[in-house]
């Protein structure tokens, strides 16, 4: 009796096993059956990954991808993002999926060095030559930003927006009450900051708890003391890390340093900004991501609340941030993903994101009107501006410099040892030759 | 003694041969048939996979392009020159050593004077225990909001004059070098230390009851018939019976100390100056973030390493207690 019921026990597990297989490729038909009434056949589902989650770009993501379902009614669409500030945690994700060959139909990755050193010398995308001159783009994208994402001759991705890295927010209200005006260079940032101080107000809101948000300050001064020329010359070697003016740079920064939040490591970058909103702090610097969340999030108006210029020393520099997607290799439904591509390249799709996002349009034929009055001025920045790819981003340099980087600056911060730090570039620099 | 010892260790090998000899029945097949099959998946799945994570950290497998030639020591070399491993060599030792300490001493007194038989215990037991519910990363994100500089218990303390900085505090106290390292208390460890301790004392108090209500009544009261005193009894009788719990205790709590990641992960990731930064979260950032495999497979080994100090004597000493 007790033998029967071991075997009876054995008989029903073996039994459920083969009900969990059997229901596994029952849904599956299902979901062909669905789709076939829905008058199609076998279309794989569209994955698409991102790590837009907050607010503002959570919005605009699904802005686009209700725009393309409206068109391609028949193809279903997963939105596959995954939180984290500035894609740390879906940067890991992604890489496991695409080491493993499963990866996602298409995925969100800044252009230039993230994209070039990373999967496409990985070997792991797809061309878009062909989706370019179909679609007619080479003449809507800028040609500086279509090199972002070419390597070789070949273009590797769609991007859907710009972002400006090197903006200096402030508390429009903090500056009135004490009669001061937004610094332009590095002497007037010291300057309004020491009054600051002085009456008690933390002149500079940073939150690095993770550390990509004090490199993204370290890259403003970075563009702001060498110019675009030398800065981007950092990033193919012709200009060594232990260059004078870099070392000038590394000194600036160590002195804006001084003006921090005590609190800064306990933050990240949207408690920073928060810091600004709010009037405990007056100056921000920050991608404008900033902006969607100071208008979204927080329910300020842009110049009334709060306002806006080039970091010090970077008028008419613009530090680009954009985000692109791509096709990679091994895909099942490559031409789906064709489509979703060149719905996100086209004016509409990118009038659909941007507002939302908080960012500009990559393409240089958007339309003006639905920008509000920060997008408005950061469009017509763009156009005349010199483009520097951002480091912080991924966009001047592979991710293991950025990563190696990220460390020495949260150790700098503490340490504020100037010659280590140097130190520590010039040896991660040997990973940017290539 | 050389043949009693010899004559005992004979007829201990000789018990399994009348075993072997007892013929196969359905239920040794029962148990063969269900074991086998997690064997060959923890062969595969945890044995095979230490020896590829073994492999690829000799390799030279440092971007998204698989590279695996052979590169020795190189990663592991880098590693032990790597400021920010070496802090987090430090930060493992300081946390193990204070959070196992402030765990076995919370636990034992708490379950001594659970142990008063009060009225009310089950429910004290479950206060104590609760916390075990809890993920790692629920306790390091309400943590992180409670000792968070600029709110929580800080408000209540700013009320005092007291302005703590908690896990943002970069001090490392007692700082000295040794060679390269740089050694000492990192202050900002102590918030961590906290809030494991918040969440794994339950643990140790429910252990250590257990303990206390396996000695009999009898050897208290024979030892009250000596006259000892209750704190005597304590200190000179029950105390030391609780120690094989202690060890256990030790060897769960370090091998938890050893990995951990989501607490500190969800908390502080890795500080400011990495102070509260552990191996498990420089493998992750290394690998994942870094593209460097290889040396976030060398930081894997020297993390399973480093557990296994504690784990195989275990293992070893544990097995001559059976035979």
């Amino acid at each position: 009796m007790k033998k029967k019921g071991l075997w009876l026990s054995l008989a029903l597990t073996f039994s459920l096993a083969l009900a969990g297989c059997n229901s596994d490729s029952n849904s599956a038909s299902n979901n062909n059956n669905k789709e076939d009434q829905g008058g199609s056949k076998g279309h794989e589902k569209l994955e698409i990954f991102s790590w837009w989650t907050g607010a503002g770009e959570e919005d605009g993501l699904k802005a686009l991808i209700k725009l393309f379902q409206e068109k391609y009614p028949d193809i279903p669409v997963e939105n596959a993002a995954v939180a984290g500030g500035a894609g740390t945690n879906a940067k890991a994700v992604l890489a496991s999926r695409m080491q493993g060959n499963d990866p996602p139909a298409t995925f969100q990755v800044h252009g230039g060095a993230e994209l070039n050193e990373g999967w496409v010398a990985a070997g792991k995308m797809e061309p878009l030559n062909d989706l370019y001159e179909k679609e007619g783009w080479m003449d809507k994208f800028p040609k500086s930003l279509i090199d972002m994402v070419s390597k070789d001759g070949k273009i590797y991705s769609v991007p859907v927006n710009i972002h400006r890295g090197n903006v200096l927010w402030y508390n429009k209200k903090i500056f009135a009450e004490n009669g001061l005006q937004p610094p332009k260079t590095f002497d007037e940032f010291f300057q309004v900051a020491e009054k600051l101080k002085a009456k008690g107000i933390t002149p500079l809101a940073l939150g690095d708890k993770e550390p990509w948000t004090a490199t993204h300050i370290f890259e403003t001064v970075l563009l702001g003391t060498l110019g675009t020329e030398d800065y981007k010359k950092l990033w193919t070697g012709e200009l060594s890390f232990d260059d004078p003016k870099v070392k000038e740079a590394v000194n600036t920064f160590k002195k804006m340093l001084n003006y921090v939040n005590e609190d800064h490591s306990s933050r990240n970058w949207q408690d920073a900004a928060q810091l600004v909103g709010k009037g405990e702090a007056a100056m921000n610097i920050m991608g404008d991501w900033v902006k969607g969340y100071f208008v979204n999030d927080l329910k300020l108006k842009v110049n009334e609340d709060f306002g806006y210029v080039p970091t010090p020393n970077t008028e008419g520099k613009f530090m680009v941030i954009t985000d692109t997607f791509g096709l990679p290799k091994g895909v099942k439904n490559p031409e789906d993903v064709k489509k979703f591509l060149s719905v996100l390249g086209s004016v509409e799709g990118q009038d659909a994101f941007n507002p939302l996002k908080g960012s500009i349009p990559a393409r240089i034929d958007a339309d003006l009107s639905k920008y509000d009055e920060y997008g408005k001025q950061t469009i017509q920045d763009f156009k005349t501006a010199e483009l520097a790819p951002s480091l912080a981003h991924g966009s001047a340099a592979p991710e293991g410099f950025v990563t190696k980087v990220n460390q020495a600056v949260n150790i700098f911060v503490t340490q504020k040892d100037a010659k280590t730090f140097i130190d520590t570039l010039v040896s991660a620099s040997s990973e940017l030759k290539k | 003694m050389e043949t009693a010892k010899a004559v005992s260790e004979r007829s201990v090998t000789v018990v399994p041969k009348t075993q072997k000899k007892r013929k196969w029945t359905v239920d040794h097949w029962l148990a063969l048939a269900f074991l086998s099959p997690s064997v060959v998946l923890i062969l595969i799945f945890v044995y095979g996979f230490i020896g590829w994570t073994g492999y690829v950290s000799l390799s030279n497998w440092n971007s998204l392009v698989p590279d695996l030639s052979f590169a020795g020591l190189k990663n592991y070399i880098y590693l032990f020159h790597d400021f920010r491993f070496q802090a987090d060599l430090r930060n493992t030792l300081v946390f193990t050593v204070l959070f196992i300490g402030v765990v076995i001493v919370l636990g034992q007194l708490l379950a001594i004077l659970l142990d008063q038989k009060l009225r009310g215990e089950s429910i004290f037991r479950n206060i104590f225990f609760f916390p075990m519910a809890l993920s790692f990363v629920v306790t390091g994100v309400v943590w992180q909001w409670l000792l968070n500089p600029s709110t929580g218990v800080n408000l209540f303390f700013k009320k005092f004059g007291l302005d703590s900085k908690w896990y943002t505090d970069t001090t490392i106290l007692g700082s000295f070098h040794l060679g390269k390292i740089e050694f000492g208390v990192p202050v900002a460890i102590v918030a961590v230390v906290i809030a494991a301790v918040w969440q794994m004392t339950g643990f140790a108090v429910a252990m250590y009851l257990a303990g206390l209500r396996a000695i009999p009544e009898e050897v208290r009261e024979a030892a009250r018939m000596d006259g000892a005193t209750e704190f005597q009894i304590y200190r000179k009788i029950i105390i030391p019976m609780l120690r094989p719990i202690t060890v256990s205790v030790i060897i769960i709590m370090a091998h938890i100390s050893l990995k951990i990641f989501d607490l500190i992960y969800a908390m502080t990731g890795p500080g400011a100056n990495f102070v509260t930064d552990v191996p498990g979260v420089y493998m992750f950032e290394t690998t994942f973030r870094g593209n460097y495999y290889a040396n976030g497979a060398a930081i894997a080994i020297i993390m399973l390493l480093s557990v296994a100090i504690f784990i195989v004597p275990y293992l070893i000493s544990s097995r001559k207690g059976e035979s």
